[in-house]
């Protein structure tokens, strides 16, 4: 067989690339417009009867528990990791401060956003999925129903507003979990991991995590629900959009969570040190 | 009837003229990028008439169902429901329209997360049609209807056989009272009985509520016994230059004595020079598998010796 020329190796990985890029572009761009429809159909029609609590409960009450768990175990394997460059240091009082601090504001909404995006947005699009495979969203619309007001309202509505709460949870546990290592294995401190912690750990902190946890929200229902609507035919198809909805909504949050840790640290500069010199 | 027999190219014309038909096609095309599944199709359907669209597989008839509902949009040309052309029509107008439709699946599309209940009711509740308890009755009348007792009621798709979720969907496509019913292959992977029973639940809503039916299907029997009007649709790819994709337009009756041959071979089953094609590999794609192709063929042979 004969080699392929330079030009035509060229024009191969040129395609190639470029075609890549036309899909990407053009999946952002579809995706866009279905948060569009979504926030659309969100703000001017009530959602349908009977979606909307069974959706929080899926999405809020069941995903407690394991936010919870991963919150906890997050918290004591920061103590774990931090005690002993802390300790070499002599700085192990301050051990709270650091857990604390990368809890509230990165780990605990990144923890949860994770599992939800894991454990609901995988299953939405599974859902979702199926049902575009065997026809109920083409029943749905043939009924005069339309899908994405039925089916990806309640849904974004579920993840938009218990994201927050989940995220409180895996806060709360972590910082749970980081205490009770940190005093009773690694026997710090009471007293000066907690006044450390109350030191270093400002509401700003706590609001950062809870203002980037509703972008991820919004991020999880609409690229799961996307990728079930636009869901290959058979079993593989499903597996696919299940899989694609959690490894896109991964790399999209920590994207979004980049920006905006740059943004808020942006405004925050621009308020507080306005502020202080005013003062 | 003469349209059996017609020019290819006046085919479909003759039934309807046009004027006065529930359903009206006009040169409507559909192509997926590269791909065209529908061609310039004509097809006046008059109101109270039972169509049966035949053809073989991939030739583009479900398409032709989805296109009418409106759940694909034509390529080109026009789609008129009584007069009225469906891509004039904004979201709401649509949505309004659907209400006049009763589709049924190929599978029946019952919603998992349903019951049985919540699926026939499920049109009546989505556009508040109804008060709770007429609700009910009305799941209950449709449900006698297609001959199922009232303890399905509470069960999930899932706990029922295919002939019967066949029937909830039907019972979910009339709860509206439409006036067009588009079933999409009623009768696949039922046993013969069963296939009947869904012919006679077919037969009796078209004779005695007046409704217009378009029936997709594969199977003769059906399509003789139920249909007012057969069209035969023919895959695109296949096509001679210049040749209509509907290449029978007729009264069952008239299925018996047309001359076209791949009319006559799709209605008698017969595989013909499809065999030929597997044999000689690439326009079927079975070249690494001439064993398959010889196997089939040696076998066809067989039976038609017997």
């Amino acid at each position: 067989m004969r080699e392929p020329s330079l030009g035509q190796a060229l024009y191969d990985w040129v395609s190639t690339w470029g075609e890549l890029v036309v899909e990407t572009l053009t999946t952002l761009g579809d995706m866009a417009v279905f948060a569009w429809h979504t926030l659309l159909w969100m703000f001017t029609t009530k959602p349908c009867k009977g979606t909307v609590m069974s959706n929080f409960y899926y999405v809020g009450v069941l995903s407690l528990p394991v936010v919870a768990l991963t919150g906890t175990f997050i918290g004591m394997v920061l103590a774990v990791q931090s005690y002993e460059q802390f300790k070499a240091i002599g700085l192990e009082s301050k051990l709270g401060a650091m857990i604390n601090m990368g809890l509230v504001r990165e780990l605990g909404p990144v923890l949860a956003a994770t599992m939800l995006s894991g454990r609901v947005g995988s299953a939405m699009a599974a859902v979702l999925g199926t049902m575009r495979v065997t026809e109920q969203i083409d029943a749905l619309i043939s009924m005069g129903a339309n899908p994405i007001h039925y089916l990806v309202v309640p849904r974004f509505l579920a993840c938009l507003l218990l994201i927050p709460a989940l995220t409180i949870m895996a806060d709360f546990m972590g910082i749970v979990g980081g205490y009770f290592f940190s005093t009773v294995v690694l026997d710090i401190d009471h007293y000066q991991y907690l006044n450390n912690s109350r030191s270093f750990v400002r509401g700003w902190d706590f609001f950062m995590g809870i203002f980037k946890s509703f972008f991820f929200g919004a991020i999880i229902a609409i690229v799961s629900c996307y990728r079930g609507f636009h869901c290959q035919p058979g079993a593989e198809g499903v597996g696919r959009a299940a899989t694609t909805a959690f490894v896109y909504s991964f790399v999209l949050i920590l994207a979004v969570d980049l920006m905006l840790n740059i943004f808020l640290d942006a405004t925050h500069s621009a308020i507080w040190e306005k502020s202080a010199k005013l003062i | 009837m003469s349209t059996a027999f017609a020019d290819s190219k006046t085919r479909s014309s003759n039934w309807s003229a046009g004027s006065g038909a529930l359903v009206d096609l006009r040169e409507m095309s559909l192509r997926f990028a590269k791909q065209t599944v529908l061609n310039e199709i004509n097809l006046s359907i008059p109101r109270g008439q039972t169509v049966a669209i035949i053809g073989e597989s991939g030739c583009g008839k479900t398409m032709l169902l989805k296109t009418i509902a409106g759940l694909i949009q034509p390529t080109s040309g026009q789609m008129l429901y009584d007069g009225v052309d469906t891509q004039s029509l904004n979201d709401r107008d649509m949505t309004r329209l659907r209400q006049k439709f009763g589709f049924v699946f190929q599978n029946a599309a019952l919603f998992d997360s349903m019951t049985i209940g919540q699926n026939v009711a499920f049109p009546l509740v989505q556009h508040s049609l109804a008060s709770e308890h007429e609700v009910e009755r009305i799941v209950l009348d449709r449900l006698a209807e297609v001959g199922l007792p009232e303890s399905v009621i509470p069960k999930r798709p899932s706990q029922l056989s295919g002939g019967m979720r066949k029937r909830v969907g039907i019972a979910r496509a009339l709860v509206l009272e439409p006036e067009l019913m588009l079933y999409d292959e009623p009768t696949t992977g039922l046993d013969p009985i069963m296939s009947d029973v869904i012919n006679e639940l077919m037969l009796s809503t078209g004779k005695n509520k007046g409704v217009t039916s378009i029936i997709v299907t594969h199977d003769m029997k059906s399509a003789k016994k139920v249909a007012d009007r057969v069209v035969m649709l023919y895959p695109y790819s296949r096509l001679n230059r210049g040749e209509n994709q509907i290449l029978f337009d007729g009264t069952p009756d008239q299925l018996d004595v047309v001359k076209d041959k791949r009319v006559r071979q799709f209605v008698e089953g017969e595989a013909g020079e499809r065999l030929m094609e597997m044999r000689r590999g690439p326009i079927g794609g079975f070249s690494e598998t001439p064993m398959l192709a010889d196997t089939v063929a040696a076998k066809h042979h067989e039976e038609r010796k017997k």
